[in-house]
């Protein structure tokens, strides 16, 4: 015999929605600006650095990834980066620091299980469906445009 | 100054856009970072990002958009450096400093550390 | 020899006595109110260890070998052993009973194994065929989370419904003869699910089974909640508690303040950021282990009904559009 049947699974549902404590949306995305704000002003910093070595435009982009990536990883090394993101959620895993981020964390937390199947396999765990999606769109774009070329 | 302030800004309000989704939605971080970069393709292959770039620096180049950007605009590039062959080289070829960076510093960093419980 | 009444209540006639606990946790159970109460309090999340699973594997047997130094029983005295944690084939149980010379049965029933092995060693002490049997369970926070969640490193924001796995690892010793509260009633439960899908909200996920196995206890044994002192629930969490407050009025019985929850007594739910509190097998069965049984020595409470909740969650499932199962167990104490 069932005997909790007073509520069908529908409005168990509805009614887990509506009494669940929601996020502080509020406080949250303030958090998230602040701290995005902040890695993208580290960004520009470097940026502006390379700048006063006179370096071209694509150089000094790529240089910035590379420094930034760095940093993030090495945040991450230090156990730190998970705090940040903890406060600044978004704030700190949009922005390239924070894929770093997703990155090293899997590498570093199943090297236990080996240098290859454990850092080499797991390093994309997260990280991998962002590779995989990014190239495919950027396929499909280019091909895209390559036909829109063809036509124009 | 004023750079920096700018990226301050537009850097701030694309994450929040990011929040929105983590609190708003029940979509996955995996996801929400998958949303980004794809987004970052389909603006940059409009020529819609760029702007953003010239406007705010790293504030939109730093975020995931600006990764796929990057790879959109290299594509672009090689499809007219050297045609249909640049469909499959050029979003790789723009973005292999930050993949490279990405794979060399995870693996050094991983060895040299331990992951710890969080407080 | 033992009577089933009701639907699904078994009443024990050899009351299995519960001889000794002992329970061990980590630095953040140390930090809670409850840490006067535990055997030890390891700092090291290692716990000396090199792997999390090594370590979770580590305090489970330590916590098995404190129990059975406070019981003064020898190894040998020990017919079985039952025992089970959160990780993948059992892994911390496996292995921390891999050198101890006693029959192992491994049990999975996710967060309420604790209780699932009081009932089943119980009835096989009631039966007659074991005289003392150890019952087990442990999780740690990092084993859990690098199998359920994400690597400890990677960046999340935690959402305000989920729960803190303890770190902590719980054995009670139960025997045919000596001194201690007595296993009189068990009420193994059925599974419920009641479409949940977020796996950061256990809590509404076990609540059900929580409600649906202590509803069929009392309907069973003819008790009402005043004949109860207290209703512990394993790890439903501040808002599972909440969810089963409202499902048991829903069925016209009112919990009052009889019912407690070890995932929201462990932690300071104010100061230590846990969200809705603790969950994970160590939760029920170090508060068990430790602090219910001293209430039982005090004399502060006379009749218990202990409900080990379980989330019977699987993340390959749970990415395959599947809701999370729930199951509660409940053994009823008297002194």
């Amino acid at each position: 015999m069932r005997i909790n049947n007073k509520l069908s699974k529908h409005e168990y549902q509805k009614l887990i929605d509506e009494k669940a404590p929601g996020s502080h949306i509020l406080k949250n995305i303030f958090a998230a600006f602040i701290t995005g704000g902040a890695i993208c002003s580290v960004g520009q910093i470097v940026m502006l650095i390379f700048e006063q070595f006179g370096a071209d435009k694509e150089t000094i982009a790529s240089s910035t990834s590379i420094i930034m990536i760095f940093l993030g990883a090495f945040l991450t090394g230090i156990n730190i980066y998970d705090n940040i993101a903890k406060f600044g959620g978004a704030g700190a895993s949009v922005p390239i620091t924070g894929f770093s981020n997703s990155i090293v964390s899997p590498a570093m937390e199943f090297k236990k299980e080996g240098y290859v199947m454990g850092v080499g396999a797991k390093m994309f765990l997260i990280a991998g469906p962002v590779l995989v999606y990014g190239i495919f769109a950027s396929v499909v774009a280019g091909f895209a445009y390559f036909i829109w070329k063809q036509v124009m | 100054m004023v750079d920096i302030l700018k990226a301050f800004l537009l850097g701030g309000c694309i994450c929040v856009i990011g929040q929105l989704l983590v609190d708003l939605t029940k979509l996955t971080p995996a996801r929400i970072m998958v949303i980004f970069v794809v987004a970052g393709v389909v603006l940059g292959l409009f020529g819609l990002y760029q702007p953003l770039v010239e406007w705010g620096g790293a504030g939109a180049s730093v975020p995931l958009t600006g990764f796929g950007n990057v790879l959109a605009k290299g594509v672009i590039k090689e499809i007219e450096e050297s045609g249909l062959l640049g469909v499959f080289t050029g979003g790789i070829k723009a973005a292999a400093a930050g993949i490279t960076a990405a794979v060399t510093f995870g693996y050094i960093i991983a060895i040299a550390s331990k992951p710890k419980i969080k407080s | 020899m033992a009577k089933k009444i009701g639907q699904q209540t078994i009443v024990l006639d050899k009351q299995p006595i519960i001889l000794s606990g002992a329970g061990i946790v980590g630095k953040k159970e140390g930090d809670g109110p409850l840490a006067r109460f535990f055997d030890n309090i390891i700092d090291d999340e290692y716990a000396g260890e090199k792997t999390f699973e090594a370590a979770e594997s580590r305090i489970l047997r330590d916590a098995y070998i404190k129990a059975l130094e406070k019981s003064g029983k020898s190894a040998s005295d020990i017919s079985i052993i039952l025992s089970g944690d959160l990780l993948n084939q059992c892994t911390a149980a496996s292995y921390a009973f891999r050198d101890v010379d006693t029959p192992y049965l491994g049990l999975f029933g996710a967060c309420s194994t604790m209780s699932e092995s009081l009932a089943i060693a119980s009835m096989l002490i009631d039966g007659g065929s074991v005289e003392y049997a150890v019952c087990a369970a442990s999780s740690h926070f990092c084993s859990a989370e690098r199998q359920f969640r994400f690597p400890l490193e990677y960046g999340t924001q935690r959402t305000p419904t989920s729960q803190w796995t303890v770190t902590g690892a719980g054995a009670i010793i139960l025997g045919k003869d000596g001194q201690g509260p007595k296993i009189t009633c068990v009420t193994p439960g059925k599974i419920m699910d009641e479409g949940i899908m977020d796996s950061n909200n256990m809590g509404a996920a076990m609540a059900p089974a929580a409600c649906d196995t202590i509803m069929n206890h009392l309907q069973d044994t003819g008790r009402t909640i005043d004949d109860i002192d207290m209703i512990l629930t394993g790890d439903l969490g501040k808002f599972g508690s909440e969810m089963l407050k409202d499902l048991m009025l829903r069925n016209n019985i009112d919990l009052k303040n009889k019912h407690k929850d070890c995932g929201t007594m462990i932690y300071d739910l104010e100061t230590q950021d846990v969200d809705c509190g603790g969950s994970g097998c160590g939760c029920s069965a170090v508060v068990f282990s430790t602090y219910i049984l001293d209430m039982f020595m005090q004399g502060t409470i006379k009749r218990l009904l202990f409900i080990a909740t379980g989330a019977l969650l699987s993340p390959t499932r749970i990415q395959q559009g599947e809701t999370i199962p729930g199951i509660a167990h409940a053994v009823l104490i008297e002194a």
